[in-house]
């Protein structure tokens, strides 16, 4: 701001007001963000109970982390459910969200509303209630339905795919209306001629959605694509309610964090707790640089086929 | 071609009522739950309408979880840290959109990169720090983690740069005012519909928290009502007619507020992460 160059002790008064006003934030983060993160890291090359003396045990809670099998079953229970819970949000999202923005259509607020409503219950809720519904006994909800159709009863908390389906359900039960609501703000950015030029020459919707919607659209399912990822790594509270009493002590829908959790609280490992930690931040990394990586090179691709 | 296009409507709309449809029945299905007795749910075929244990079923709720406590808990958590969050955010928003200091990129740019780092890799070091501090089953220590909000502070400072002249903060400084009069008496009242939308985004997010506060909370007194639900669920013989009864009060506040604001509700989401 020019005024401040007439008075030299404005320009102070001014550059001490903004250091004061960011300064709450770098203090909170230097107390619950950045000493913590630091001392994970270096806990996880200490042996530690919570409570006794630490002691130095190096690359080690790296390796029995490492070389323990239910470690390499939570990582792969991770990365399939949230495959499974997140990636046909991007199909029926971006669908759902080309569908509401048809000017003809009516009800589309209440629609939307309705796609929406699910994102504003918490997790836990959704975890109680598909829980019940994806109960083991034959006359749960679900298994009542897949007797209808002919097929056998699922035991959709003890079984290795019946727990995995149920908790994917539940994601992408949960998420698919904010997806949408971004998507649908993305297709609103589009400007509407672009469609009425492609309809004079001749292009039909699907046509329209492959050749407009999808390519501009592709700021915001790289967006999406991110978050989900990242989320998906996260996963924690829906298994954990889903399962109940025995969240910690079968592998079938175990995840990374609940396996992180397990080593600290139940088993008062902090040293390969904070190593699993560790792992998970560069697990994170490295599957965001993928992301950014591919998605990239989509765009790229995309902007080959619009030229 | 025009009768074509008539089906291709009515699929449409037949799309858009089976997705709304699924997105409903489970509020429906919860409420049916929380009004029948539990051996309801071993029916065949299975009970699809309204019982008249709605009172009943709250009542073994209460005894099992102190459950206006901790509706009680999570009001008080999800408020301070909305407005911890708003004040923190506004003012560095304010300092970063309307005042120049060395070094302004390189915090700004840091506060961003804090993003990255996911909350779990300090979950054991944060849960070590609050209970050395006496703060485990504390309601500050259940919120102490949420007043961090990087997406916060870029949303404000977007919003001031976008909506607060800088002829207003000049006027305002020629007239004698200090910067945290100009504050709050110029830019506070220009960014309340931004407190709207952070406020929303923070409050909900807040709302259905429930790794931290499953930590640092043991005491039935001071569970928010994640942790005092999830509880229910832990015990071997488990009351489904309850369950959905918690779950069904712990959820009808928040959906009646999301239908008369949905719009706002909406337009604060994509707002918090477009921008």
């Amino acid at each position: 701001m020019a005024f401040t160059r007439k008075y030299r002790s404005e320009e102070t008064k001014d550059k001490i007001s903004a250091y004061l006003y960011i300064s709450p934030f770098f203090i909170i983060f230097a107390i619950i963000g950045l000493y913590p993160a630091i001392f994970s890291l270096f806990l996880a090359f200490q042996k530690w109970n919570g409570l006794g003396e630490m002691s130095f045990v190096g690359l080690n809670n790296f390796k029995v982390v490492l070389q323990d099998p239910i470690f390499w079953k939570a990582l792969y229970n991770t990365i399939v459910m949230g495959i499974m819970g997140t990636a046909p949000q991007i199909i029926v999202g971006i669908i759902l969200a080309f569908i509401l923005n048809q000017a003809y259509l009516k009800f589309k607020n209440t629609f939307r509303a309705m796609v929406f409503l699910p994102y504003i219950t918490s997790m836990v809720a959704v975890a109680l209630v598909f829980g019940v519904f994806f109960s083991n006994n034959d006359t749960a909800l679900a298994n009542y339905i897949l007797n209808i159709f002919g097929m056998d009863t699922v035991a959709w908390k003890t079984s290795e795919w019946g727990a995995k389906i149920a908790i994917s359900i539940m994601v992408f039960w949960r998420w698919i209306g904010y997806n949408t609501i971004i998507y649908l703000a993305g297709l609103q950015s589009i400007p509407k001629d672009l469609y009425e030029a492609a309809r004079i020459d001749g292009a039909n919707t699907f046509q329209q959605l492959r050749y407009i919607t999808i390519p501009l659209l592709k700021p915001f399912i790289v967006l999406t694509v991110f978050f989900s990822t990242v989320g998906a790594l996260q996963l924690f509270t829906e298994p954990t309610v889903f399962l109940g009493t025995q969240a910690f002590s079968r592998t079938e829908a175990m995840t990374v964090v609940m396996y992180l959790y397990r080593d600290a609280f139940s088993l008062q490992s902090f040293g390969t707790g904070s190593a699993t930690a560790v792992i998970l931040l560069f697990i994170i990394v490295v599957a965001s640089a993928i992301n950014t990586y591919l998605t990239s090179g989509i765009r790229k691709k995309g902007k080959g086929i619009k030229s | 071609m025009k009768k074509k296009f008539k089906i291709s409507r009515f699929f449409v709309y037949l799309f858009l009522i089976v997705a709304g449809f699924f997105s409903v029945f489970p509020f429906y299905w919860m409420f049916v739950m929380a009004t029948r007795p539990s051996a309801a749910y071993n029916s065949i075929p299975p009970t699809l309408t309204p019982g008249e244990q709605l009172v009943e079923n709250f009542q073994k709720v209460l005894e099992k979880t102190p459950f206006f406590g901790a509706m009680f808990n999570t009001l008080i958590v999800c408020l301070v840290v909305t407005l911890v969050v708003l004040l923190i955010s506004s003012l560095a928003g304010f300092a970063f959109a309307k005042f120049k200091f060395p070094g302004k990129n390189i915090f700004f740019v840091s506060i961003l990169l804090t993003m990255i780092i996911p909350p779990q890799l300090g979950l054991i070091p944060q849960y070590y720090l609050v209970a050395k501090f006496g703060l485990l089953d504390t309601l500050f220590g259940a919120m102490i983690i949420f007043f961090l909000n990087p997406l916060g502070i870029f949303l404000m400072r977007q919003y001031i740069s976008q909506s607060v002249p800088d002829e207003l903060v000049e006027a305002a400084k020629l007239d004698g005012c200090s910067n945290f009069r100009i504050f709050r008496s110029v830019v506070l009242p220009i960014i309340l519909p931004a407190f709207a939308t952070l406020g929303i985004i923070v409050f909900t997010a807040t709302w259905g928290e429930f790794l931290w506060q499953f930590t640092v909370l043991r005491d039935p007194d001071m569970y928010t009502i994640q942790v005092a639900l999830s509880s229910m669920n832990t015990t071997s013989n488990v009351d489904f007619g309850m369950i959905l009864s918690g779950v069904f009060w712990a959820t009808i506040p928040l959906v009646i507020v999301f239908l008369m604001f949905n719009k706002l509700f909406i337009s604060s989401i994509t707002e918090g992460s477009i921008k």
